[in-house]
């Protein structure tokens, strides 16, 4: 049996851990330019400090090290520190030819990691996903307040730049995570760049799909709904669909129960650790982020859980102890029938 | 969900350059602005999906179909819809769906050119997330008869499901509806062979939807549309029953169908249903007769709603803010009720409860519920006359809600967000008492018994009004007095009421209020016949939220003062040589002309006080308030226009530049450049919370002035002299809406002004960045060196320092600026604070501080312990 059939078959009998904040545990770190440089970036002409994916290339260890802290923690899917490992999002920092690179490398750190984990405790296999983020460019919203039908990138070259991410680790990872979705169109280029991969390759691997609500207006940035939003992502056929970033467990939760009564597959949750305080930090505590968590555990509202910003291996423990021993959610399944879906779900009375 | 499960399924025909020839104009003339408004006229008509048709020789299909396509992404009111991409194009649809995030409909695909190409479309159409419409039409051509559109929709399903595994839910099938009673034998049948395909699919096909082009079927009647429109109501009437599930309509057109005269019904029956040979003669013996002008009844959108009854067209001008007709309209309802009293409590309260529950839900925005407020106004003003006329008659007492005293406490001048609250609440039948600003303890709560209000409501913006709060509730309990009490403004918090005010005031209910959508359900509450379980909840909650702040207090780390001290932000002052300002002593700007303020605008304050929360400009597109915020846009460019030109307001300022030095936390300014004789001294206070290993100073304002041959500047401006006549004349009109707009307006100029005179100083006065260009988001977001930070705030929480820097500018008798005795500005519109110009100073915020640095501050100030203490109370952590 493979990882992965070990995870799917655990996820019908427990809630899954994934990990937490990446970028909030190196930031802790607080590395300088000169680390994020290291000697091979040394000269390079712009800035680096802040370009965390190029610490899997010049500072692995401090990747890594944030890996075995989840993964102490009780994570069970641990991601690939690939969130901005694309050609397009790279080019901040001059560095689009490296982002193959950056991913790849991204993957062998996780999956040196997780299997480092499993083979100290192989009754608790460690799976990797791939991270897809969003992107800093964006498909359904135009750069120019004057020009609302402009746009500074077409869907083939999101879905290229995707397909470049992609095809670096797809044989290293276990399953790829197109997360902290605030553009669903962005998500449809990664998901059809998810489909050809697979034929390139010739096998494929299981996506795992998890939009953001930005704020309290219920609404993903561009403007979709979570149920609109699960609509217009099924056709991937995820292995889970979800909700992280942008809020804390509070304010999420009406969203996660929305999407966890129409999904067909599991649920996936990793909220913040609260919203940022007036210093721009997560402050939320493990104890009160798992207070709020504990009815989606208690109620069978999701399948995984995990964090996003600001959450520590600290937040993962809290949560990860809370979740033992609950019965993982039931994806619902209701009868098929034409759904479709603008910034709102419409679906045809069956 | 909004459009909740629906039995048929009307699908908008209108943005559809074959079928609408205004709508192809508009796109070969490339005018896709006026087009998007076709799109939004469908929707508001009821079409529940959108159709988007591009094929025309004339038009780019692919470029046409992808700019508008995104162009709609960007109009929330329309793409909150699904969308069709129809064409006969592949590369059209392929273009079309990737433009859209949603799940959209592909119209068409078909076996035309034979399986393989039919199946390499559905793979992608599958792999894109949309469902596809198939047309019953093959390699030998579109079917006709029952029989053959059967066996090719049976032949696709079978490949689609079993060969690329397409979802059978998102297969809808076109049967093809084509037109009857056109003179040829053949077509007579076409209809009914279209009900009998459609109930052999539902009967076959699991999960596969039929839809249709409703108008090809009276083609035949070109330019009789009654006739038309009466078969399509017959055509759907007899196919929806068949299991037809969808259609594409012009949603604005559709007859009911017993509406339809029974002859011209009846005789479109027997040619649908082919009941008769001679049905299409017998049709057409009639159709002149129902021709009409030959035009469809055009739907004006936007002026239909003056035929309604005039209860509803209140209504509709409460909901949308239409002064325009709010006289005669009242007049008419006037005449028609028993008593003035009654047009108020019938049809205008119900129209402001409509818009409460719109605002309630989150339907409409603020700007547009203040807009409704002055239709309201309008009206009543109208009635106000009969009803004064009619007391002196009757002797009678207005009904309302509840009754609601409003207050900006002593000391602060502060009321926009008061005013808000204020309208907010009258929308919904609240009385409101309003004392207007700076009103004293005693005179809030004498008129609170003088008037027999409900609750007191108070309202400040400045810390030190926080203090007043305070007082307020100790008063209300010495005096006995059990009425909620309401906290509000920007300076208040849910921690602050919860540790100070209530507990000094537990007589009656203590209730921060966060925002004005929030305060009609908390003064609804506090009235309700639920108000003890409310009362007791909110102590409940009050409790564990002091709970929660004491642990936070002894959680986090501090440091002694000496420690602080210790950790000060240092620099090496040897290598650095403080650039000196083109002058020394004060200028002063008097009229500074306003024009050159406006650019400086930071908006994104501006739409927050409307409770419009997102940056500017970017808010103007937002999905849910985008429309919101570009109205109230317009209006403030508008009045900004008239302001500039008519001079509403004048705006003042003056600064200063000293020769200065760091004196530990404190910064020591002298006369001149002598540097012997001491003017003044601006006194700082230093964070002291623990750092950790972060290696971050505990800052002080001080550390950014060199210990020697350095300087400081300060500056106070305003742009709100004539303010409160203005406003007043707004208000006295009862013009609350432009009354807010106009205060926001001034705060955003003196804000304006303020950074404006700092770019100034930059780059000429002080002079140390003359080639600097930061413009726009930059200044906003601070890119550039020195900083500006004003006594009350974060850096320097101690307002009474602006004492000082009155002084030494002559502040009030430059600018007309005066402080209040909490050392509020007076007019509200005014910005003072200091100039650093240290490249690396920082803004920063001082936080908690403890006793040990209020003692040391006390004897710096000169001042008693307990007078620090009463105005840094806030910071305080003891």
């Amino acid at each position: 049996m493979s990882v992965w059939d070990e995870i799917t078959a655990a996820s019908a009998e427990r809630i899954l851990m994934l990990d937490g904040a990446m970028g909030t545990m190196l930031q802790k770190k607080q590395l300088e330019e000169d680390d994020f440089r290291g000697t091979r970036f040394a000269d390079w002409p712009s800035p680096l400090k802040g370009n965390n994916d190029l610490l899997v290339l010049t500072n692995p260890a401090a990747v890594r090290s944030v890996h075995d802290a989840f993964l102490n923690a009780g994570a069970d899917l641990i991601e690939t520190n690939s969130f901005n490992a694309t050609s397009i999002s790279q080019d901040d920092y001059g560095m689009s030819d490296l982002a193959p690179e950056i991913a790849r490398a991204s993957a062998i750190v996780a999956r040196e990691a997780a299997d480092a984990w499993t083979k100290k405790t192989p009754e608790k296999p460690r799976a990797v996903l791939g991270s897809v983020g969003p992107m800093n460019k964006t498909l359904s919203i135009s750069p120019k307040v004057e020009d609302p039908g402009y746009r500074d990138v077409t869907f083939d070259e999101v879905k290229d730049a995707y397909i470049e991410q992609i095809t670096a680790m797809i044989d290293i990872v276990d399953a790829i995570l197109i997360e902290t979705v605030f553009d669903t169109l962005n998500c449809k280029a990664a998901i059809a760049a998810c489909r050809e991969t697979f034929e390139t390759v010739g096998y494929e691997k299981p996506i795992l799909i998890s939009g953001t609500i930005t704020d309290r207006s219920g609404r993903t940035l561009s403007g979709q709904t979570a149920e609109a939003f699960y609509i217009s992502i099924a056709h991937a056929k995820p292995w889970a669909v979800g909700l992280n970033c942008a809020l804390g467990a509070d304010e999420m939760r009406p969203h996660i129960e929305a999407l966890s009564r129409v999904a067909e597959t599991r649920v996936i949750a990793f909220p913040n650790a609260g919203l940022p305080n007036a210093f721009g930090e997560y402050d939320e505590s493990p104890s009160d982020m798992t207070g709020q968590i504990s009815p989606w555990i208690k109620g069978g509202t999701v399948n995984v859980l995990g964090g996003c910003c600001g959450t520590t291996p600290d937040h993962i423990a809290a949560i990860a102890k809370a979740a033992s021993g609950n019965a993982p959610r039931v994806p619902v399944s209701p009868k098929p029938t034409l759904r479709l879906s603008g910034l709102e779900p419409f679906q045809i009375a069956v | 969900m909004s459009s909740a499960a629906t039995q048929f399924i009307n699908i908008g025909e209108r943005t559809n350059v074959a079928g609408s020839a205004r709508f192809k104009k508009l796109i070969v003339n490339n005018d896709f602005e006026k087009a998007l408004s076709v799109a939004r006229q469908q929707v508001e008509s009821g079409a529940q999906i959108i159709d988007v048709n591009m094929d025309d020789g004339l038009i780019d299909g692919v470029a046409a179909m992808t700019r508008f396509l995104q162009l709609m992404a960007g109009e929330p009111d329309i793409s909150r819809v699904p969308v069709m991409i129809d064409s006969s194009k592949w590369e059209v649809l392929e273009a079309g769906l990737k433009c859209v995030q949603g799940k959209a409909v592909v119209n068409s695909i078909s076996m035309k050119e034979g399986e393989e190409e039919f199946l390499a479309h559905a793979r992608k159409v599958r792999d894109l997330g949309a469902a596809a419409v198939i047309m019953a039409f093959d390699e030998e051509g579109q079917a006709e008869t029952a029989d053959h559109k059967f066996e090719i929709c049976e032949r696709a399903y079978n490949l689609l499901v079993n060969e690329v595994n397409f979802p059978p839910e998102d297969i809808i099938f076109d049967p093809n509806i084509f037109a009857v009673a056109t003179g040829i034998e053949e077509h007579n049948d076409y209809a009914v062979a279209f009900f009998e395909a459609c109930k052999r699919i539902k009967a076959n096909l699991p999960h596969a939807r039929i839809s249709g082009g409703l108008s090809n079927v009276s083609f035949a009647f070109r330019g009789n549309n009654p006739v038309r429109e009466a078969m399509h109501s017959v055509f759907l009437y007899h196919a929806i029953p068949a299991g037809l599930d969808m259609a594409i309509v012009n949603a604005g057109q559709l007859t009911i169908y017993d509406d339809i005269p029974d002859e011209l019904r009846e005789r479109v029956e027997d040619v649908i249903l082919n009941r008769r040979p001679d049905a299409t003669d017998r049709l057409l013996d009639v159709a002149e007769k129902y021709r009409g002008d030959g035009k469809a009844k055009a739907k004006v959108v936007n002026d239909e709603w003056r035929t309604l009854p005039v209860n509803k067209r209140l209504e509709h001008a409460l909901v949308r803010g239409i002064t325009d007709y709010i006289v005669e309209d009242t007049e008419e309802a006037r005449q028609n009720a028993e008593r003035p009293l009654h047009v108020i409590e019938g049809p205008l309260m119900d129209g402001m409860n409509v818009v409460g529950d719109l605002f309630g839900s989150g339907k409409m925005f603020l700007p547009q519920v203040v807009k409704s407020a002055r239709v309201m106004k309008a009206s009543v003003a109208h009635l106000l006359p009969y009803m004064e006329e009619e007391k002196e008659l009757l002797g009678t007492a207005g009904t309302s809600n509840g009754k609601v005293l409003m207050a900006t406490v002593k000391g602060d001048v502060h009321d926009i967000g008061k005013n808000i609250v204020g309208v907010v609440l009258q929308c919904n039948g609240y009385d409101v008492v309003d004392l207007g600003v700076m009103v004293p303890c005693d005179k809030i709560l004498d008129a609170a018994i003088e008037h027999d209000v409900d609750m007191i409501g108070l309202s400040g913006l400045i810390t030190p009004s926080l203090d007043e709060m305070v007082y307020v509730g100790k008063e209300m309990q010495r005096r006995g007095m059990t009425m909620p009490l309401l906290i509000g403004g920007a300076t208040t918090s849910k921690t602050h009421t919860a540790v100070k005010i209530e507990p000094a005031y537990e007589a009656g209910a203590t209730v921060y209020v966060t925002d004005a959508s929030r305060a009609v359900g908390v003064v609804g509450q506090l009235l309700g016949d639920g108000k003890a379980e409310y009362a007791a909840g909110l102590r409940a909650e009050y409790a564990k939220s002091r709970e929660a702040h004491q642990r936070g207090q002894s959680a986090k780390s501090r440091l002694t003062l000496k420690e602080a001290r210790d950790n000060a932000w240092a620099t090496d002052w040897k290598a650095y040589s403080p650039p000196k300002p083109s002058f020394l002593g004060t200028k002063t700007l008097t009229d500074y002309p306003l024009e050159n303020l406006r650019d400086f605008i930071d908006w994104t304050p501006f739409f927050a006080t409307w409770e419009l929360k997102g940056r500017y400009p970017a808010i103007l597109e937002n999905e849910t308030y985008g429309e919101a915020a570009r109205d109230l846009f317009r209006d403030a460019n508008a009045m900004l226009d008239k302001m500039i030109s008519e001079k509403w307001v004048s705006a003042n300022g003056v600064f200063g530049f000293w020769p200065a030095e760091q004196n530990g936390d404190d910064v020591k300014v002298f006369t001149n450049e002598g540097r012997s004789e001491t003017l003044a001294h601006f006194r700082g206070l230093r964070q002291q919370i623990s750092k950790g290993t972060s290696r971050k100073p505990n800052y002080s304002i001080s550390d950014f002035c060199a210990p020697a041959g350095d300087y400081i500047g300060g500056f106070a401006v305003t742009a709100g002299l004539g303010e409160d006549v203005q406003s007043k004349r707004f208000e006295e009109s009862g013009d609350d809406y432009n009354a807010i707009l106009f205060k926001a307006l001034c705060d955003r100029l003196a804000e304006a002004f303020a950074e404006h005179l700092h770019q100034r100083v930059r780059r000429e006065f002080w002079g140390y960045a003359p080639d600097e260009t930061a413009a726009g988001d930059d200044l906003i977001a601070e890119k550039y060196a020195g900083i500006r930070p004003a006594p009350g705030y974060p850096a320097q929480p101690d307002h009474t320092e602006k004492a000082t820097l009155f002084r030494i500018l002559d502040a009030t008798a430059e600018t007309n600026i005066e402080l209040t005795q909490s050392f509020a500005m007076h007019p509200a519109s005014s910005v003072s604070g200091l100039y650093f110009s240290h490249p690396d100073s920082v803004y920063f915020g001082v936080g908690k501080i403890e006793k040990d640095q209020v003692e040391d501050y006390a004897r710096r100030k000169d001042m008693s312990l307990e007078d620090v203490e009463r105005w840094l109370a806030p910071i305080l952590n003891y």
